[in-house]
């Protein structure tokens, strides 16, 4: 994103395509490899979550610490939908995004006018609120011991059911899932609004001068990607089958603006994917030699805001811009197709 | 009646007044300069006329109709538009994406997710239009970090022009700019003043006297004099305060 503004009217990228014969063969792979398929599922899971939050942190400049909340939001709500209303897969999904959407919209109320350490603080404080509320609040949320059995919920295509209770087949649910909404973030981030979104990261003062009201479009990004949460959290407890406080802390919402940072989300619409994966391999690789994989890439990731800010897709965009100039012994042009 | 008018704008930071009681009148199809020393409250002046702050007593009205106290955003739908005089651009866009942005037919497709800027010819043909008029043909596709000093100026006239204003203010156009750059500046300027209605902060006072209709000079938070500019380099005032230094 950073020097070129060309924004593509393609559907499908090669980016996308790529991303979907990875994440498509994934299952079939993955054990050779030596991990596992519930960690593909989870890790859709938190891309999702990530493409959501970046359009925040990334695309517009504002940075959330509180977000984590909101993946617990949706994850609470998919299960008391399924549990309250009618355990049916679309309905607790779009009651998971509704409710979470409906708590960013109010929340952003509060938020949208605010801009750098004020927002930012404010994101902490509305992220402890609703931490502290889900832990108190035990007849709905059952506290610290958190809402159990949630179940997988078959996927229902007017008279086809399909089993979604293995790993296998609900990393295909999330797959799908993915499959679409990446499409339609790539398409907002690269509409009109997408454009205005990242002046607004440059330049909000600007923008404001001509001639939009910036404050209604932090709320809609805001809400925007709360529900984007919301709809990762309603994976997310089917996922675990159980909606559980934990990923509300404080330390949950700090993790999700690492990964984001760590892939380069500033600069790329890929970053928080590239974040994501490599969080949770680093976890589960590292993690298998030692306890304190955190600490490893915690220094990991101190070593990328010192050296290269604009993280993993910053250093992909260099080497590709290097090797094209190479190619061409002429430097890279400042407009260039975003990857 | 005037275009646009201020009746005794008043606006204090804490303890510290800037502006005490601002009086002004702006003619459609004039240029209209504001002029006085630094600090004189001439930046908060022209951020209390466009909206970023809201005075704390007085009234602005514009076209016949109170804006006092209004958002930008609001204020710019109505045909206003500034430039700044620290430049305030986009430095990620390229210069043509700096302007795209603030044409009136892209601003009202903001919240479109389905609209494909990059295929609307229409809104890089005005883009590229305003780009021509504020000398920055050829150089649409470059970053705006590459653009030289002179040419973000340009831009920075270029963006506030791309919403189609109605009344442009014009925040120190020439600070920084060498004499070449100043020259080409007022002939840019003489061309606007043909189609717009302008107001003007000018720190050079050649540059100002040879563009304006009428000039105001803001002091202690004041207008202390007003007139055309062969009034002004007659006003005691002006003498005084040693402002003219065109004797």
């Amino acid at each position: 994103m950073e020097d070129d503004t060309k924004q593509t009217t393609a559907w499908l990228t090669a980016p996308i395509l790529l991303s979907y014969a990875l994440f498509g063969t994934l299952p079939f792979w993955i054990e050779a490899v030596g991990l596992y398929h519930y960690l593909g599922a989870e890790i859709l899971i938190w891309v999702i979550f990530a493409l959501g939050y970046n359009l925040l942190l990334g695309y517009t400049g504002l940075p959330s610490f509180g977000h984590g909340a909101f993946l617990g939001i949706g994850a609470y709500a998919f299960g008391l939908a399924q549990f309250e209303v009618w355990p049916n897969l679309w309905f607790c999904l779009a009651a998971a995004v509704v409710v979470t959407g409906l708590f960013g919209a109010a929340t952003a109320l509060f938020l949208s006018h605010r801009r750098g350490i004020y927002f930012a603080l404010m994101t902490i404080a509305f992220g402890q609120i609703y931490f502290f509320i889900a832990s108190k609040w035990t007849d709905v949320t059952h506290g610290e011991d958190g809402l159990l059995n949630i179940a997988r919920l078959p996927v229902t295509l007017g008279p086809v059911e399909l089993p979604t209770a293995g790993n296998v087949e609900f990393y295909y649910l999330c797959f799908a899932v993915y499959a679409v909404l990446v499409v339609v973030l790539w398409r907002l981030t690269n509409s009109p609004y997408g454009r205005v979104l990242r002046a607004i990261k440059q330049n909000e003062t600007r923008v404001a001068f001509v001639g939009y009201p910036v404050t209604l479009y932090k709320w809609s990004v805001f809400t925007l990607s709360c529900a984007v949460a919301g709809l990762a959290g309603g994976l997310f407890a089917m996922a675990q089958e159980g909606a559980y406080i934990n990923v509300m802390s404080l330390q949950w919402s700090g993790i999700i603006v690492l990964m984001v940072l760590i892939g380069g989300g500033f600069v790329s619409f890929w970053g928080p994917v590239l974040g994501v994966v490599l969080y949770f391999v680093a976890r589960d690789v590292l993690g298998a030699y030692t306890e304190t994989w955190l600490l490893w890439f915690g220094l990991m990731f101190m070593a990328l805001v010192m050296f290269k800010p604009q993280g993993l897709a910053g250093i992909w965009q260099d080497l590709v811009r290097r090797t094209a100039s190479r190619r061409r012994r002429l430097p890279a042009p400042a407009t260039e197709a975003e990857g | 009646m005037a275009l646009f008018e201020a009746r005794g704008l008043h606006k204090r930071f804490g303890a510290q007044v800037v502006l005490e009681e601002i009086n002004l009148a702006f003619e459609a199809g004039q240029l209209s300069g504001i002029m006085g020393p630094n600090g004189a409250g001439k930046t908060t002046c022209f951020n209390v006329l466009t909206g970023r702050y809201k005075p704390d007593r007085g009234s602005v009205r514009f076209d016949g109709a109170d804006i006092t106290g209004m958002a930008p955003h609001r204020i710019v739908a109505r045909g206003i538009s500034r430039s700044f005089q620290i430049m305030n651009l986009f430095d990620e866009y390229s210069a043509l994406d700096n302007v795209v942005i603030a044409l009136p037919q892209v601003r009202a497709r903001g919240f479109s997710v389905t609209h494909a800027l990059d295929a609307d010819t229409d809104a890089r043909d005005r883009a590229e239009a305003v780009l021509d008029r504020v000398g920055l043909k050829g150089r649409e596709r470059v970053n705006v970090r590459s653009l030289s000093y002179g040419e973000r100026r340009a831009l920075e006239i270029g963006v506030a022009l791309a919403t189609e204003p109605r009344l442009l203010f014009v925040d120190e156009p020439t600070a920084g700019l060498g004499t070449g750059a100043t020259a080409r500046l007022a002939e840019l300027i003489r061309e606007l003043k043909r189609h717009t209605t302008i107001v003007m902060i000018e720190h050079d006072m050649r540059f100002l006297f040879s563009l304006a209709d009428r000039i105001s000079v803001i002091h202690w938070g004041q207008v202390i004099a007003e007139g055309t500019p062969e009034e002004l380099r007659e006003n005691p005032w002006v003498r005084r305060s040693n402002l003219g230094g065109l004797a």
